[in-house]
Formats: C-alpha cells, sequence, structure tokens
C-alpha cells in the first residue's frame, strides 16, 4: 500500500478513537437532544392540566355575565366575598377575581389565591383579561373586532432582493441561531482538527520518532497522510453536524415549536460550511506543520499556534458589535483575513448575508494561504524538524527560509 | 559489489562543515564501525545514507542504487534520537512502523511475537509503550529496526543507555544479524564495543575521515615496539630492551628498533627468570581513538 496512504490511515484511525474527538462529535447534537427531551419534561411537568379550571369571580360594577368558558378556564360568578372566600378555601374554585365598582374608572381587579407566586399565571391573566374586554365589548362592537381588539396583529416580514424579489434568506434572530451554532462547532472543529495534527507532529518530534519515520517515508508523505488523516477525521465530525442538524430541528420545531419552527436551515449555509472547513483546515494544518518543526516541544508548539487558532473565534468576541453595525467595514475584512473568515462568513451569512465577491475573495485567500504554507512549512520541516533542544529565533527562520 | 557506497560527500550548516569529502564502502556481510568524538559528523553521515537530509555535493548509493521509497524498505534504521508513540500499545507500534517498511499485517505480527518471544518481551505486547521502562523501550525500538530483514542495518548508538543484561541481551542479535550475511554499521562512541563487533572502522573528526581499516591492520599500524611482562624477581639488564616502564603487576618493556620479542623473550628465558605473563603490547581502539582525535585537537 501506498506509504501515504498507510500514514492516512493510522492518522484518521487515531484520531476518532480519541476521547476529546469522540466526544466532540456527539456532544453537540446530544445536547440538543437533552434540551428537547427536557423541554418535553419540564413543559409536561407545569403544563396545564386538560380538565377544567374553576375561577371565582366577583361582579360588583354589574354586566360581566357572558363569556364564561375561556378555554380550559371556567368562571363561576359569586354574589359576595365571602361565598367566594369559603368556596375557595373548601378548594370548589382555584382563585377568585374581584371586579370592583369602580372598575371602569380605575382598571383595578383584585385577585385572590391560596398559592404564593411571583407572577399570575399567564393563561389565567389572558383568560380574566379576555373575559373583561369580552363583556365590556359585547353588543357593542362586531365579534371579529373584537377578536382583533384582544390580539391586535402579527407584524410579519418579508425580506426582498434589489430586484424585488423575495430574498431566499430572510434573516432576523431565528436565522441568526443556527449560523452561530454552526459557526462556533466550526471553530472547534478547527482548533480540534489542527490541535491534533499539531499535537501529532510535536509529539513525534518529541518523542524523537521522526527519524525513525523519515527513514521510511519522506517528509512529504509524511505530512500529506497526517494531514488528510486527520482532516477528514475533522470533515465526518462536520459532516455528521451538518447531517444530524436538520434531523434535530424538525424534532425541535414539532416538539416545541414556536421559535424553532421558525428556524430554516439553508442549504448554502450547510455547503458553506463543509467549504470552510476544508478550506480553513488546510490553513491551520500547513501552519501547525511549520510551527511543530520550529517548536522543541508540543506544549512550545500549542503557545505559538494558538496566535494563529485564537483568530477562529475573535468573531465571537465580535458577535454583539457584529449584530449592533452589521453592515460595518470591519466584518469584510475579518470575512477575507484567511484566520477568521471561515467562522466569520457563516456567521455574516446569518445576519446579514455575504456578497457573492466577498465570498470569492475570502475563498481565493484560503487557497492562496494553503498554497504559500504550503512552501513555507515544508521548508521548515527540513530545516527544523531533526533540531531538538533550542528554538529557533524568528530571525534565524527567516535567514534560512531566505536560504532556501 | 558494495551494500553502502559513499563518494566525496561534503554537507555544510549556515556556519558549519558537518561533513567534508567523506568517502568510505560497506560490503555484504560487513560489520562497520562508524567511529568518531561527539560532533565530529556521524549522525550526519548516517542521515544523508537514510536519505533524511541532502548532501550539498557527493554522492551516496545504497543496495547499488541512490536511495528510493521502494529501497528504504531493505535497510534498517536505529537513529541516536529515537523514540515510540506513547499512548500506542507495543504491538501496534510494531505493526505500524513495519507496515512502513512495505510488511502486512499477518507477516508484521507473526515476525513481532517472534522477536518479542526472543527478547522476553512477549508478555508487554498488549501494554502501551509508556507503560514499559526505558530499556524496554529500546528493545522494542532494535524490533522494529530489524522486524522487515533489511538487508542494510545501520545502528547509532544502540547500546546508550542499557543496562548490561539488555546489552547482551541486543548484542545476541547482533551477532546474529552478522551470522546471517546482512551489513551492518555500528556507530558508538563505545571502543569496546567496536573492537568487539565489528570487522572494519572509519573515524571522523571534524567532518573528515582521520582513520579508516580493518580493525587487524589498524592495530597493527599503531602497535608500539615494546612488550608486557609479568615475572617474578628482578629482571636485570636486558640487551635490546632501551626503555623498562612499571605498571601495577607487569613491566612495559620498550624494544630497541632491530630487536623482535622473540628475541627478548628467548633472553629472559636464558636468564632463568621465571616468567609469568609475555605478550606483545598491541594498543587497544581507545587508545589510538585517543591519540588520532587527540592530536587533531592540539
Amino acid at each position: 500500500m501506498n506509504k501515504m496512504l498507510l500514514v492516512f490511515k493510522h492518522e484518521f484511525r487515531n484520531t476518532i478513537r480519541r476521547k476529546g474527538f469522540i466526544v466532540l462529535t456527539i456532544l453537540p447534537p446530544l445536547l440538543v437532544l437533552l434540551g428537547i427531551g427536557a423541554y418535553n419534561v419540564v413543559s409536561g411537568i407545569t403544563r396545564p392540566p386538560a380538565e377544567v379550571t374553576e375561577i371565582g369571580y366577583v361582579d360588583e360594577a354589574g354586566g360581566f355575565d357572558q363569556f364564561l368558558d375561556q378555554g380550559n378556564i371556567s368562571l363561576v360568578p359569586f354574589d359576595t366575598t365571602e361565598a367566594a372566600t369559603e368556596a375557595l378555601v373548601s378548594q370548589e374554585i382555584k382563585e377568585y377575581f374581584v371586579i370592583p365598582s369602580d372598575f371602569i374608572a380605575t382598571g383595578v381587579i383584585r385577585r385572590y389565591t391560596t398559592q404564593r407566586e411571583l407572577n399570575p399565571p399567564a393563561a389565567t391573566a389572558a383568560a380574566i383579561e379576555d373575559f373583561i374586554s369580552s363583556n365590556l365589548l359585547a353588543g357593542k362592537v362586531p365579534e371579529a373586532t373584537v377578536t382583533r381588539i384582544e390580539a391586535p396583529l402579527n407584524l410579519v416580514t418579508t425580506t426582498l432582493t434589489e430586484s424585488g424579489a423575495v430574498a431566499p434568506e430572510q434573516g432576523g434572530y431565528t436565522n441568526l441561531v443556527i449560523p452561530i451554532v454552526f459557526g462556533a462547532l466550526l471553530a472547534a472543529s478547527l482548533m480540534f482538527s489542527s490541535g491534533y495534527l499539531l499535537q501529532g507532529l510535536g509529539a513525534e518530534k518529541e518523542n524523537r520518532l521522526m527519524e525513525v519515520l523519515l527513514s521510511s517515508v519522506s517528509p512529504r508523505q509524511l505530512v500529506t497522510g497526517k494531514v488528510l488523516g486527520i482532516g477528514t477525521a475533522g470533515l465526518m465530525q462536520v459532516a455528521i453536524w451538518v447531517a444530524v442538524a436538520p434531523l434535530l430541528l424538525n424534532l425541535a420545531s414539532s416538539s416545541i415549536g414556536g421559535f424553532f419552527s421558525a428556524m430554516q436551515i439553508s442549504p448554502n449555509l450547510l455547503g458553506l460550511a463543509v467549504v470552510y472547513f476544508i478550506l480553513g483546515y488546510l490553513v491551520f494544518a500547513v501552519l501547525s506543520t511549520g510551527v511543530a518543526a520550529v517548536s522543541s516541544s508540543v506544549r512550545e508548539a500549542q503557545t505559538l499556534a494558538s496566535i494563529f487558532t485564537l483568530w477562529t473565534i475573535a468573531p465571537f468576541w465580535l458577535l454583539s458589535l457584529i449584530m449592533e453595525f452589521p453592515y460595518s467595514p470591519a466584518w469584510v475584512v475579518l470575512s477575507i483575513f484567511p484566520f477568521s473568515s471561515p467562522v466569520m462568513v457563516i456567521l455574516r451569512l446569518g445576519l446579514t448575508g455575504v456578497p457573492a465577491w466577498q465570498l470569492g475573495t475570502s475563498i481565493a485567500v484560503l487557497v492562496l494561504c494553503i498554497f504559500g504554507g504550503l512552501v513555507l512549512s515544508s521548508k521548515l520541516l527540513r530545516t527544523y524538524v531533526l533540531m531538538y533542544g533550542k528554538r529557533p529565533t524568528f530571525g534565524e527562520v527567516i535567514r534560512n527560509l531566505r536560504r532556501g | 559489489m558494495p551494500v553502502v557506497e559513499v563518494s566525496n560527500v561534503v554537507k555544510s550548516y549556515a556556519d558549519k562543515v558537518a561533513v567534508s569529502d567523506l568517502s568510505f564502502s560497506v560490503a555484504q556481510g560487513e560489520v562497520f564501525g562508524l567511529i568518531g568524538p561527539n560532533g565530529a559528523g556521524k549522525t550526519t553521515t548516517i542521515r544523508m545514507m537514510m536519505d533524511i537530509i541532502k548532501p550539498d555535493s557527493g554522492e551516496v548509493t545504497i543496495l547499488g542504487e541512490k536511495l528510493t521509497e521502494a529501497s528504504k524498505n531493505r535497510l534498517g534504521y536505529l537513529p541516536e534520537e529515537r523514540g515510540l508513540y506513547k499512548d500506542l500499545r507495543v504491538i501496534d507500534s510494531i505493526v505500524y512502523l513495519a507496515s512502513l517498511k512495505g510488511m502486512d499485517r499477518h507477516s508484521a505480527e507473526v515476525r513481532a511475537d517472534c522477536l518479542l518471544n526472543q527478547t522476553g518481551m512477549l508478555s508487554h505486547k498488549g501494554k502501551k509503550i509508556e507503560e514499559l521502562s526505558r530499556g524496554m523501550g529500546q528493545i522494542v525500538q532494535f524490533i522494529v529496526t530489524i522486524i522487515h530483514d533489511p538487508e542494510l542495518v545501520v545502528l547509532d548508538e544502540p547500546f546508550s543507555g542499557l543496562d548490561p543484561v539488555n546489552t547482551e541481551l541486543l548484542k545476541g542479535i547482533f551477532v546474529d544479524l552478522r551470522n546471517q550475511g546482512k551489513a551492518v554499521i555500528l556507530s558508538t562512541h563505545q571502543m569496546n564495543q567496536v573492537e568487539e563487533l565489528c570487522d572494519r572502522v572509519l573515524m571522523i573528526d571534524n567532518g573528515r575521515s582521520v582513520l579508516q581499516g580493518s580493525l587487524a591492520e589498524i592495530k597493527s599500524r599503531y602497535r608500539s615496539n615494546s612488550v608486557i611482562v609479568d615475572a617474578d624477581g628482578d629482571l636485570g639488564e636486558i640487551p635490546g630492551v632501551s626503555r623498562k616502564r612499571a605498571h601495577k603487576g607487569y613491566l612495559e618493556l620498550t624494544l630497541e628498533q632491530d630487536t623482535t620479542p622473540k628475541q627478548v623473550l628467548e633472553r629472559l628465558v636464558d636468564s632463568g627468570v621465571v616468567i609469568n605473563r609475555f605478550e606483545v603490547a598491541t594498543p587497544s581502539l581507545n587508545e589510538i581513538f585517543l591519540k588520532v582525535v587527540g592530536k587533531n585537537h592540539e
């Protein structure tokens, strides 16, 4: 078998067996599943019971005698507060409220309950509000108007493209959540994958394995096999998330609804997540190779590499600014700068969209960096990988690179 | 056809010449000692032979050709700076590194079992490398070096850091390799091991060859015209002896230029002295090393 393939197989197998890799792959979907499960359990416990709850009321103002059925809440009239209190104590009703004679002037409703609570339950408050407004308006306006007064509007916004067509990406918070989650996962995957490569090469240098390996394979075969082996494992991780995300969103949408049912995962986002993972990983891979070659230990290599990898998460530090000033030219720069572009582009896709020229430029810059980095890293690897002990100074590295 | 042919090889780093115009060859079935002080250029020479670094000029041929990916499979190399994957099991480490030498998994496993058994390590095959002692780790590295039955074995300081028991164990395998007719290059500082194991030596200093030849021929070349005598009583005046030096338990007699050891022995016997030991003094390789290298550093 080709030796590069042997290195590839070895690295791929070792990476997917790592505890850290398995946890990172499984944990995000598992957390979402647990979240959905926890929501169902908690909402199941606190959900208003299906049977009708009876709430008493005393009408001192007069005229509040219709619309006694408000969904699962049934309103029971009492003549006096004493009678209502007695019914409450004997648990015939859950609570009661009094509509004072001066209600029209003051708007005050007095509510009595045996339960200690921070706020009246939303369902109870809504039922009382609807009961009051329905009775006040009964016979004065058409029934449809009553409904409209109770729920005045539902603001539905549609974003149009410059040509006036409906834009495929409609924006809004619901559409920002998915890119933020994907951006975070992408950053984690990029940092872990390039970290594994750095750790692997650094350990082979630190453990003095490099020379044994280089007596069997060429530096090119070794590095290509490692980069592709670990990269494929990382890509598999991203692919698993990409495949699972729509399923989980469907599950969340059907069981939780509301906010989640408004969320969409665009195929563009999924496709670009994969493209930016591959390109971003390769940029960090060639950098990690160079850094590992000049470092004398894994720890030193990790410290040096963090100068580059920290840029991956930089868009998250700036997230609130990005949301506040989404059209700042600074974000365009970060979308093209190769160390921050993979995550920045994914985040901006959910917020404002990214123009095609910026996507093209950022991909071109990444590709250029990969090839440039490959040339520099191979030189560094050949020169420094078998030098142990003191790390060369930056000046020495530059001089050696110039000398070729 | 020599197994190794190094011709006029030169290698320089930034401001230092590591190897300068070095030439030597190693024949099939020969154990070749590469000796020299620290920083002499031994490891650089070996790395150029292994195609890990490229020479600035000169040529290296291994097994009759320039080293290729395929011919790398016919070499076994134990570098001085060596190690293994700490978190991998012994058997997995051996099988992976053997696969990089062109062995299939099954053959590598069978041969690994055989060598682990031979070195008393079979019970450790399922352990992680980090659980082994340093000596055990070195035995595993030695196994990795020879598992694919290479035609040329290059060992750089193979016995450093080993206890006497493990040293003897590896020497046994070393002798097996020699008996199988493999070409072996042994690079070491330990002159007694070179004397014990090598047929020919190359001594390099400051990247240059300072001494090359068969061990017997070199020793003969550096032989001083003296004999060692352990006798009872005073030897008195011996014709043909220019100088007597007393050492603990014996005397070293320096002979005049036209006197032979045989003549001195006859004269001693004739004088009636009781002789317990009489031998022609030959310098140890260590003494030759110190003499040659010392002269270069004066």
